[in-house]
């Protein structure tokens, strides 16, 4: 047992409590004979102590308020993924007037482009439509069958209306909009209060890779988007908040991808 | 547990790290975005049953490292030991007694085994594998990271040489 070729390495591990045994008990002779060693095996303990004290309450750190009520389905992995990037999307820098940051980076990216477009071009439907009270939709919820018969055809995929009657919004109609390669179901709902949410939704998402959920805003439109299996689904809505708004679009989407 | 309801059980941890990185809350927070964002791009890579913890900060460490290299802009005097401060430090005093300033002022490769160690106390053998480094540099780097902190928080004057990179 030999204390004379105590290294640099040694001594760190001594210092972060990972030298047991021999080593360890040669280490401790070696620091008795040096306090000005011994001193600064210390004060990097210290150091370390006084970093996890400065960090460690990130550990901490609320996550955002809408996303206790997300249910995750365990028989869908990627699901789960795409709540771990909403986390991210919560606690990164509020509500931003324009386009969220991430987003107009992802623009030259291939993997954003096309989603980008579709919430623009969702959020500027319903800007559009939703004001309207004589004339919202084309199509009521009187005649919901015909109305999803009729989209599916033109979209060349099938349709369903979410149920969103309880969380309180009620289809009000949809109506056929034209998209920039070809035909775009637009839904709209409305609360007993008036307030109103459209689902826009595209069924020519070839080449372009599923999305986690997304967020962005157009003026004072927020929009929840995805994509998924080639069709592309957006949420929209003026008047609530970005969680208020989350928790729509999560029960839209548990109807929509089960 | 699946791999995605690890990744978000290993979410505030991705998040202190990424603090104490770079500094800056709100590109810390950027940071984990992009880095589950392509952790989820990649998962094909991971190999179910291997360390999943140690895969998530390698994904945050290149991420990283690409950004800065994007960032900075080319130094012709550079020569290729990159020593570059990877957080813009707090405060410009030559006197660092504050934690959060002295870490800034750690060599980037300095400061991320040293917050490896101590905050997610990973072995030096995870360390080394994270950051694609041999052991022998881990404890090289770890040992002048400590020695450079403690001699700040001491008061005494940062070296001379600084090359910060905003």
């Amino acid at each position: 047992m030999s204390d004379d070729n105590v290294t640099d390495s040694e001594l760190q591990a001594y210092a972060d409590g990972r030298l047991s045994g021999e080593r360890a008990r040669a280490v401790e002779a070696w620091l008795g004979a040096r306090p000005d060693d011994a001193e600064r095996i210390q004060s990097y303990r210290r150091l370390g102590e006084e970093l996890r004290r400065a960090y460690d309450p990130v550990l901490d750190e609320p996550l955002p308020a809408w996303l206790g009520g997300v249910h995750a389905p365990r028989r869908r992995w990627h699901v789960v993924a795409r709540v771990a990037s909403w986390l991210f999307l919560g606690a990164a820098i509020g509500a931003v007037g324009g386009w969220y940051v991430r987003d107009s980076r992802m623009v030259s990216a291939s993997r954003g482009d096309a989603a980008t477009v579709m919430a623009y071009r969702a959020a500027i439907a319903h800007a559009v439509y939703s004001p309207e009270v004589r004339h919202p939709v084309e199509v009521g919820a009187d005649q919901e069958a015909h109305l999803v018969a009729w989209l599916s055809k033109r979209l060349g995929t099938q349709l369903r209306a979410p149920k969103l009657d309880s969380i309180g919004y009620s289809l009000v109609g949809g109506r056929l909009l034209p998209g920039d390669s070809g035909p775009v179901a637009d839904f709209m709902y409305q609360s007993d209060k008036g307030s109103r949410i459209t689902l826009y939704v595209r069924s020519d998402m070839t080449g372009n890779r599923e999305t986690a959920f997304r967020y962005a805003r157009e003026g004072n439109v927020g929009v929840f988007y995805w994509i998924d299996n080639k069709v592309g689904y957006a949420i929209s809505s003026a008047d609530l908040t970005k969680d208020a708004l989350f928790a729509v679009a999560n029960a839209a989407y548990q109807q929509l991808n089960p | 547990m699946s791999e995605a309801e690890r990744m978000v059980e290993l979410m505030p941890r991705l998040r202190r790290y990424a603090r104490a990185l770079v500094g800056d809350r709100a590109a810390a927070d950027d940071l984990v975005q992009d880095t589950l964002e392509r952790a989820w791009a990649k998962l094909h890579l991971y190999r179910r049953g291997t360390d999943l913890r140690a895969w998530l900060f390698t994904v945050m460490h290149n991420v990283h490292v690409n950004k800065v290299r994007a960032a900075r802009a080319t130094d012709p005097l550079d020569d290729g030991m990159p020593e570059l401060a990877l957080r813009a430090p707090q405060g410009d005093a030559l006197m660092v007694r504050d934690l959060d300033r002295s870490i800034s002022r750690l060599p980037a490769e300095q400061r991320s085994v040293l917050l490896l160690v101590t905050l997610e106390d990973m072995s030096y053998e995870e360390v080394a594998r994270t950051l694609g480094i041999p052991i022998g540099t881990v404890m090289s780097r770890l040992s002048r990271a400590r020695e450079k902190l403690r001699a700040m928080m001491l008061g005494a004057p940062a070296p001379a040489k600084l090359k910060v990179v905003k």
